[in-house]
């Protein structure tokens, strides 16, 4: 068997929207891969479609037409079940907003896939407690996600993501709501996710610099098409030096 | 998710918006409290009307009488089997046939008769029947003064109170506070009684008029047999005075004077059906107006029922009366339960309307949810159960809520019942099949109106509800 040593393969991806009278076309025929391990940075203006593809990889969405290959996984084939198992294991996601829910406490956050993957209580915590440990925030377990700053908000926020140890990790804007000291930090730690674990990262942003210092690859969109592929070599570089 | 899990999470997400949830929870306890109330005040009614058929000792007694007896209880039996002037006597071989049939405890005489009974030296008309031994265990007699008859054989008498009133010569107003039986007893316990009766007396003389008998449209050819009748004299101790109200009272227990069946049988009184049978008595043997026939359970009244019909005789058993109770009953606790329904409907609606809002505030959170993992199914299964803890919280609550509901009203009616001079009843009866029946039901309620707003959750599109902050 041939495997892919493509993580991520589209194919054609096409999302269109029906908004009244006007169609709107998200994403409009995008053909692009991702190799196992790699950290690429989707790029464009708002609008562009980057979010849209971004969904269309997470299986949160489905393409209109085209397919969308994951580890070998066409996820056009899954049903709604099954994609639901594949958010769960396969892939961890983390957005501009955080997204943390604010009636439990930040080892309840993190712990939450693990409940829909119905592992024990026991292993939960310890699990819950080593992820949150990963991102140095063991001290703040027990606070409530409107206690802690936004940096903090989104450690927690990729502690969760990294929770059911998944291959891929999709981050939708992840310093948006972050100042750039804080941001940075942030980027430190999906960098090291991305070395360390092995993760593939794909990155939606509309911070060239930001690309240009993290990922390895920039992959520019507008208008739902791809207008550019380009590597990186600063980031590849940095990747190297580390 | 296991259910565990999903139980704390749906209760951690109810104490989130507390008031609202509370609030519906609320509407459904007062739904199921009204339920509760209904059907208990339903079922409270049924058993108090039960048991005061129980406690006259009757759910276990046949009635049986001649079709002879043209003032039978039954008209329909009248018209099928045997013309009446065809059909058996009561007399003694009946009753012994009878009193051996299976599940037959005994079959006794209905000894009744109406006569003159003297208390220092003043007469006093009134009516005297005979009791089996059995009846002391009758709840009839719970609240007698004295004891009850020393043999079954023994020269006694228990009087009601209203004759021992009478006796004293005291009256009683009606309406006015219960009288005391202890001390209407008191001057009257072991003195003695004067009963003067009429009683039959075999002859040998077959010198009595040989008559054509229209009944049987035959001539009458063979010595009818023949008896004397001469007044006699018994005395009689008094041993109890009861606190029966024989007007509530069936069959023997009507009467105000009661003696042992036995002794009544050894005297021959004369009673009127023997001057009924009189044309055509065979033998100086007494016949029995009724019979009465105690079965050993009240299951087997019908079977023993049936037997007795067969050998010719017309029976009456309470049971046909309850058969007719229970249908109303059934029908009352049906119109109390579908209004009591209704309070719970409403809640149920409340329900749906908790759900839905909870499902546009909480929006962003399933879509978290989805976003990280969870399926549908999970989605819907924590709605589900958010749903299903309202029901079942609504219905304990309501349960307690209905329970004292219904002690308050039954004080008040008691209370109410003590300023009319009468006893207090417990009009309120909460099975705890009852209890189960309507925690379950608040249950299920909850859950039907938890489909709707599970099912619109699980299919919320974790894209847009993700998109809005």
């Amino acid at each position: 068997m041939t495997r892919d040593k493509n993580a991520i393969r589209t194919e054609d991806l096409r999302r269109h929207y029906r908004m009244g009278e006007t169609m709107i076309r998200a994403v409009d025929g995008i053909s692009l891969q991702v190799r196992a391990g790699e950290f690429v940075a989707l790029l464009g203006s708002s609008g562009s479609g980057k979010s849209s593809v971004l969904n269309l990889i997470a299986g949160l969405d489905r393409p209109t037409s085209g397919n969308v290959t994951v580890q070998d996984r066409d996820l056009a084939l899954l049903s709604r079940e099954e994609l639901a198992k594949y958010r769960l294991h396969v892939v961890g996601m983390v957005f501009q907003s955080f997204n943390l829910i604010a009636s439990m406490t930040l080892a309840e956050n993190v712990e939450l896939p693990l409940r829909f993957s119905e592992v024990e209580r026991s292993k939960r915590e310890n699990r819950a407690r080593e992820a949150l440990e990963r991102v140095g925030l063991q001290a703040r377990m027990h606070h409530r996600p409107s206690e802690l700053s936004g940096g903090e908000q989104q450690r927690a926020a990729l502690a969760r993501a990294l929770i059911n140890r998944p291959k891929l990790l999709l981050a939708d804007e992840p310093t948006g709501n972050l100042d750039s000291h804080t941001g940075t930090e942030i980027m430190d730690l999906v960098r090291e996710f991305n070395q360390q674990l092995g993760m593939t990262v794909v990155m939606v942003t509309h911070e060239r610099a930001l690309a240009e210092r993290y990922a390895e690859r920039m992959i520019f969109l507008a208008d739902g098409k791809l207008v550019g592929d380009q590597p990186n070599p600063v980031g590849a570089e940095q990747v190297m030096q580390s | 998710m296991k259910i565990p899990d999903l139980t704390e999470l749906a209760l951690r997400n109810l104490r989130e918006s507390l008031l609202r949830n509370s609030l519906t929870t609320i509407g459904i306890s007062v739904g199921v409290a009204s339920l509760v109330a209904m059907l208990s005040l339903g079922i409270g009614l049924q058993q108090l009307a039960s048991r005061r058929l129980v406690k006259s000792g009757l759910f276990d007694t046949v009635f049986v009488t001649s079709r002879r007896d043209l003032r039978n209880y039954d008209r329909d039996d009248q018209r099928n089997g045997p013309a009446p002037g065809e059909s058996r006597i009561l007399d003694e071989p009946a009753r012994k046939e009878i009193e051996n049939l299976p599940n037959v405890i005994e079959a006794y005489p209905d000894i009744r008769f109406i006569t003159e009974l003297r208390y220092q030296d003043k007469p006093h008309l009134t009516m005297v029947s005979a009791l089996p031994e059995s009846a002391k265990s009758n709840d009839a007699f719970e609240g007698m003064q004295g004891s009850f008859f020393s043999s079954d054989t023994a020269p006694e008498v228990i009087l009601q109170k209203a004759f021992a009133e009478e006796l004293l010569g005291k009256t009683s107003k009606p309406g006015s506070d219960d009288v005391n039986v202890a001390e209407l007893a008191k001057p009257l316990l072991g003195r003695e009684l004067t009963m003067r009766y009429a009683q039959r007396q075999g002859s040998q003389s077959a010198a009595e008029t040989n008559r054509n008998t229209s009944t049987t449209g035959k001539e009458n050819t063979l010595s009818g047999a023949a008896y004397s009748v001469v007044s006699r004299e018994q005395e009689l101790k008094i041993v109890g005075v009861s606190d029966l109200d024989p007007e509530s009272m069936r069959g023997p227990m009507r009467a105000k004077v009661f003696l042992p069946l036995k002794l009544g049988e050894s005297l021959h009184i004369m009673q009127p059906t023997d001057l009924r049978e009189l044309a055509r008595a065979a033998s100086d043997q007494p016949v029995y107006s009724s019979i009465s026939v105690r079965v050993r359970n009240p299951k087997q009244v019908q079977s023993v029922e049936d037997s007795i019909k067969k050998m010719g005789f017309t029976t009456f058993s309470i049971l046909d009366a309850t058969r007719s109770l229970r249908q109303f009953f059934a029908v009352l606790d049906l119109f109390l339960g579908i209004f009591g329904s209704l309070a719970l409907a409403v809640a149920s609606i409340g329900i749906v309307n908790t759900l839905v809002m909870a499902i546009l505030e909480r929006r962003r959170e399933i879509g978290i949810m989805k976003a990280i993992g969870a399926s549908d199914g999970d989605v819907k299964r924590l709605f589900f159960t958010e749903a299903g803890a309202m029901g079942i919280l609504g219905g304990i609550v309501g349960v307690a809520f209905g329970w004292a509901i219904g002690q308050v009203i039954n004080l008040g009616t008691n209370i109410y019942l003590k300023r009319q001079s009468l006893p207090p009843e417990n009009f309120w009866a909460v099975p705890w099949w009852l209890v189960a029946a309507a925690i379950t039901f608040a249950f299920a309620v909850s859950l039907v109106s938890g489909w709707y707003p599970a099912g619109r959750a699980a299919r919320l599109d974790p894209v847009q509800a993700l998109r809005y902050e």
